[in-house]
């Protein structure tokens, strides 16, 4: 078996607000359907929106597992409040599933107790990198904003620990106290009545050349673009990765992961998995130029020497 | 309350000292620290003359190295620790763990204080760092309310510093990528937001348009003032409308609150403004201090003066008040 063969895939948690069932049968669709080998659930942006998943919490964590996937608990990538803090807390104390730190306070909390960290901490480098295992990090999904030659000095320097990269979908890119979509809609954070919720694929931020740039989801900023490495899988396992992260958009997320298996297994080449990407994922132009060390926002081809091309 | 001052030049820190700062904050002049601008910052030479100034005058000195360690070129980041700690620096103010973790177990005498890039917004984060690192002073996110502050500093372990007056970050610091999205220059990897060096601006028709790398950030009609292209306060198209989606272009003044923060066990007030010129500091440092020595009710006309020195002169008092959410 060569090294593509050997890595696994990871379904991130779902950052959107979607309602309850379209939630609920996505994830027993990914459980039936969907090669991928763990999938992250929960409420990873906004601790208001908690409540809608949680009736269906229990059934979906059972038929992924009844699939063979590991399912690993998400906690919240900004912690503010009390009741947030409390919540990771309590999580913590009950669950005998695998949790996922995005903020400081999870990481204080899963000291000693086996986790993985999700892209949104600050993982930057290898001292880091050995600090968090060191504290009981299985798996560590670097920041997708982490040029290759940071992701090679980190992996290099750990064999022993799984390395993911965040290698689909729209990129997180900033978080905030502040609901810029509440505003957009002539609400406040407080009294938002989850206006987030009617945009299932994040709601376009426009510059006012009419140029598509960023997306709204909640106090969450994401990119226009979706990241996508597709075509960089081959380097980033011969660096030492061994885990890729699918993040869910809305489109065909088991298309998707099928996709991603094809091409590490190596039965789809990778130009033709990124001419596939595109039409599974038409909502949105395909970026990695985080990967190269340049603008996140631009496609580097693969083929042709590097040529940066902007979204349109 | 002690007042934190900032400085990019000599000169700045001679007038931030001169003008009653308790501590000044600076970075060397390269990618390790979060101000990492043309013409700023200190070499070892400036730094070495800086701190021995302040310490004639009894002023701390408070050295930032708060980006995060390139991976491979990690002793870029030990080497400035390494000579803040030798030049006599009061207190190192990191963001990455990994340089938190080397400075703690090289130095362990040398007073730590966690950046605000390093995002620790409650008290477990907060405690964390002060176990792990034992860190005695957090500088808090401008992510919370004059209420959490309070409910923070009774369940810490270390001092608290909060950001008073200057910029504003509107999304949680250390955790933006924005930047780098646009330009491929962020804070926390090259110590720049919305650099200078990916701006322009052009005229189209009668407006004035500014661009950071290829993406418009505002568009002025005729007789309105452009401002820098910062890409978190800039106008944009959403749904339906047009406008200043995450934020105006207005800085943080919460002067005003200046007892409620001490009531909430706040230690240290903190003025952004590293990219600031000499006389900003030394008027805003001059102005701050007095406020701070004198009875409340005779600040008002203090506080009016700072008011004319912000940011276009609109302010806000941002998340530290509930309603800005």
């Amino acid at each position: 078996m060569t090294d593509m063969k050997k890595t696994s895939l990871t379904l991130g948690p779902v950052y959107y607000l979607w309602n309850a069932e379209k939630w609920r049968d996505f994830h027993f669709r990914i459980a039936d359907e969907a090669p991928v080998d763990r999938v992250v659930i929960g409420e990873t942006v906004c601790s208001k929106r908690q409540h809608f998943i949680e009736p269906h919490l229990a059934e979906v964590v059972e038929r992924l597992e009844s699939a063979g996937k590991t399912v690993i608990l998400s906690t919240l990538a900004l912690v503010t409040l009390n009741r947030e803090s409390k919540q990771i807390r309590e999580m913590a104390e009950v669950s005998e599933h695998l949790m996922e730190a995005n903020d400081l306070s999870a990481l204080a909390i899963l000291k000693d107790k086996p986790h993985t960290i999700g892209p949104l901490v600050n993982v930057y480098n290898a001292p880091t990198a050995r600090l968090l295992a060191g504290r009981g990090a299985k798996r560590i999904c670097l920041p997708p904003e982490l040029p290759f030659s940071s992701v090679k000095e980190i992996a290099a320097e750990f064999p022993d620990i799984d390395f993911e990269v965040f290698a689909f979908g729209r990129m997180p890119l900033a978080i905030s106290a502040r609901c810029a979509h509440a505003r957009s809609k002539g609400k406040i954070k407080d009294n938002c009545q989850f206006v987030c919720g009617e945009d299932p694929d994040g709601l376009p931020v426009r510059t006012l050349d009419r140029q598509s740039f960023l997306a709204l989801n909640g106090v969450q900023t994401v990119s226009h673009a979706c990241q996508s490495l597709l075509g960089e899988l081959d380097h980033l396992v011969k660096a030492g990765v061994r885990s890729f992260r699918l993040s869910p958009q809305d489109c065909d997320m088991v298309e998707v992961a099928k996709l991603h298996r094809a091409v590490l297994d190596e039965t789809v080449d990778a130009d033709a998995g990124v001419a596939k990407l595109r039409q599974l994922y038409a909502a949105a132009p395909l970026a990695n130029g985080f990967h190269h060390a340049k603008e996140g926002a631009v496609w580097m081809a693969r083929t042709r020497s590097l040529q940066a091309a902007w979204p349109a | 309350m002690e007042l934190i001052c900032p400085a990019g030049t000599p000169a700045a820190f001679h007038e931030a000292v001169d003008a009653g700062a308790d501590a000044v904050y600076c970075g060397f002049r390269d990618e390790t620290n979060a101000r990492n601008f043309p013409g700023l910052n200190f070499s070892r030479e400036e730094l070495r003359e800086a701190i021995a100034y302040a310490k004639r005058k009894g002023t701390q000195t408070f050295v930032a190295l708060n980006t995060f360690m390139r991976a491979g070129a990690e002793e870029i980041w030990y080497k400035g620790a390494a000579d803040a700690v030798a030049l006599g620096a009061d207190a190192l103010i990191l963001a990455d763990f990994g340089l938190m973790a080397h400075v703690a177990e090289k130095y362990p005498q040398q007073r730590l204080h966690v950046s605000v890039q390093a995002s620790a917004s409650n008290p477990d984060a907060i405690n964390f760092l002060v176990d792990a690192f034992n860190a005695q002073r957090v500088v808090l996110p401008r992510t919370l309310t004059i209420a959490d502050i309070a409910r923070i500093g009774k369940n810490i372990r270390c001092e608290m510093e909060v950001f008073v007056f200057g910029g504003l970050c509107v999304m949680a610091e250390g955790r933006c990528s924005l930047s780098s999205y646009a330009t491929g220059k962020s804070p926390n990897m090259n110590g720049v937001c919305s650099p200078a060096s990916h701006v322009r601006y052009r005229k189209d028709g009668g407006e004035l348009v500014s661009e950071l790398g290829e993406f418009t950030i505002n568009r002025f009609p005729a007789g309105e003032a452009a401002g820098y292209p910062t890409l978190c306060k800039g106008r944009f198209d959403i749904a339906d409308s047009n406008g200043y989606a995450f934020e105006d272009p207005v800085s943080l003044d919460v002067m005003g609150e200046l007892e409620a923060l001490k009531a909430a066990g706040v230690k240290a007030l903190k003025i952004e403004g590293r990219q600031r010129g000499k006389a900003y500091v030394a008027e805003v440092v001059s102005t701050m201090k007095a406020a701070l020595n004198s009875a409340p009710d005779r600040r008002a006309p203090l506080l009016a003066r700072l008011r004319t020195m912000s940011e276009g002169q609109k302010t806000t008092s941002g998340a530290y008040e509930k309603r800005w959410r």
